[in-house]
């Protein structure tokens, strides 16, 4: 660990697992969707169930999905300002065999498109999303990262690889996934550097074989 | 860097003192300057000090306990505490901030939101008392940073996985060797107040009532930071622990695994399975609004 690692991080109390991991769930989340969120249900699992109302953490996991970071000092009045934008959210409990005690279940809506998203706070503010749209994945949020799901066929692989090399992009790590051959596969990739608006575009409309693509862009410089 | 005593061997090798030896070696791994590394340590400190009177405003509001830093304010400006104007001072600076932290302010967690008050009630009050000049409470921070780099690569500083030894044990121990360095004690010195502090701390559960970081946390920060001036002032007297501090450390990781889960952290054992602890616990539950299944 860093230095501003041990001192720190800086954030809205009480709890780094439950306040401040859970407020980064919700960016992440908010992120990956990729703008205002009008409709969000948290199924919240564990601990994070059990314990949400004396640690703040549905409204740090409200405040996030706003876009707020965890020393967001608007966290404790996060509902209000949520109903005020016109954000609906419900909270309900489940319980999932094998899940991380710290973790959660997002269903985001806008009527047109939904997205899930499960992650689970590991400690200390940080956290992995573990399952995107019912794919597992592994991600920590840090890095900028991409996520495209699309046809279990060749040259799926060769061609997002070679379009990111065009861009100077390097790869930090690289997962690809299928539920069976020749059906949905699924790949994330973290990456060094961020892509720009442009250059997601040109990524879009590249390849036929895409079903969907989610990107995670990097969160906001570090204040040091 | 994995031990204290690799530390002193790299100071010994290098012919740098602790400051210079730990601003090396981090701005070598973050391929940073050492400016900006001892400058990151400044601009927590300032986070730091603005939260410093945030716990004993009025709309703080803790779920379980009462505002009581300005109960040892009133105290201490009445008489002369018994056990000495610095640490009441910095007593009343850590219950005003882990306040804060149970109210939903913003803190800075060193090493965790748990122990937040320790280090900034140490730092603080030292300051207010010593007038020193220049950055030493930069430095000082550095040191504690350091220590606790030490205690989270040896050990742990959760306390799910080492009891709260591991949380407010750590933060004396980071807090005791930041006030050493800033009197000017050697390097040395600065590790035996580290060993001093996590010796007499040893086997501290954690036994949050209701599972909240209130009850004994706000307290246990407001009592623990006496602890690191004793610790200091044992170390510059030339006090020595027989137990190197790398063991100590050690020692440390192996009780916290040998305490069972209802003493870390899960708000099952110690204070929070007292009868008052678990009403405590029942009537908070009975508040919340419930979740749809």
């Amino acid at each position: 660990m860093s230095l501003m690692e041990i001192i720190g991080p800086v954030m809205i109390g009480p709890s780094s697992s439950h306040t401040a991991g859970a407020a980064k769930l919700g960016n992440v989340a908010r992120r990956l969707w990729g703008g205002d969120i009008k409709e969000a249900t948290l199924y919240l699992r564990g601990s994070f169930a059990a314990t949400y109302w004396g640690h703040g953490t549905d409204r740090a996991l409200v405040g996030g999905l706003m876009g707020w970071h965890p020393d967001d000092d608007r966290i404790p009045k996060a509902f209000e300002i949520a109903s005020e934008s016109g954000m609906i959210y419900h909270f309900k409990e489940e319980f999932v065999d094998g899940a991380h005690p710290n973790s959660v279940r997002f269903v985001l809506s806008d009527g047109d498109r939904t997205m899930e998203m499960v992650g689970a706070s590991i400690g200390g503010g940080s956290v992995r999303i573990q399952e995107i749209d019912g794919f597992p994945v592994d991600i920590d949020g840090e890095l900028p990262t991409l996520v495209i799901f699309h046809r279990d066929k060749p040259g799926v692989m060769a061609s997002i690889t070679s379009e990111l090399f065009r861009m100077k992009l390097n790869i930090a790590q690289m997962t690809l996934k299928r539920k069976a051959r020749g059906k949905d596969a699924m790949v994330f990739i973290e990456m060094d550097g961020a892509l720009d608006e442009e250059s997601l575009k040109s990524l879009e409309g590249f390849h036929h074989a895409y079903t969907r693509m989610f990107l995670l862009p990097p969160a906001r410089e570090e204040i040091e | 860097m994995r031990s204290f005593s690799e530390m002193l061997a790299y100071m010994e090798e290098n012919g740098v003192n602790l400051l210079e030896a730990i601003l090396e070696n981090e701005a070598a791994e973050l391929e940073c300057s050492t400016d900006h590394v001892l400058q990151g340590m400044a601009d927590r400190l300032e986070t730091m000090r603005r939260s410093m009177d945030d716990g004993t405003r009025k709309e703080m509001h803790p779920k379980i306990v009462e505002l009581d830093a300005p109960k040892m304010r009133r105290y201490r400006m009445e008489r002369d505490p018994l056990s000495g104007s610095i640490s009441a001072r910095a007593s009343e600076i850590a219950l005003s901030i882990s306040t804060c932290n149970s109210s939903m302010g913003r803190v800075v967690a060193a090493p965790t939101a748990g122990s937040c008050g320790m280090l900034p009630g140490v730092l603080f009050s030292w300051e207010e008392h010593q007038n020193p000049e220049g950055n030493l409470l930069s430095e000082g921070l550095t040191v504690a940073a350091f220590i606790g780099q030490i205690i989270a690569e040896r050990a742990t500083l959760a306390g799910a996985e080492g009891g709260c030894q591991a949380e407010c044990g750590a933060a004396g121990a980071m807090a005791a060797g930041a006030l050493v360095w800033m009197e000017g004690g050697s390097a040395d010195q600065v590790f035996q107040a580290a060993a001093l502090t996590l010796k007499s701390i040893l086997g501290l559960v954690c036994d949050p009532v209701a599972g909240l970081v209130e009850v004994p946390c706000i307290k246990r920060n407001g009592m623990l930071v006496s602890l690191a001036f004793m610790a200091a002032d044992m170390a510059l007297a030339g006090i020595r622990s027989v137990i190197p501090v790398d063991e100590v450390v050690d020692s440390l990781y192996e009780v916290g695994r040998s305490l069972p889960p209802s003493l870390r952290e899960t708000g099952r054992g110690g204070v929070a399975a007292t009868s008052t602890g678990k009403a405590i616990a029942a009537k908070l539950r009975e508040s919340a609004p419930s979740l749809e299944g």
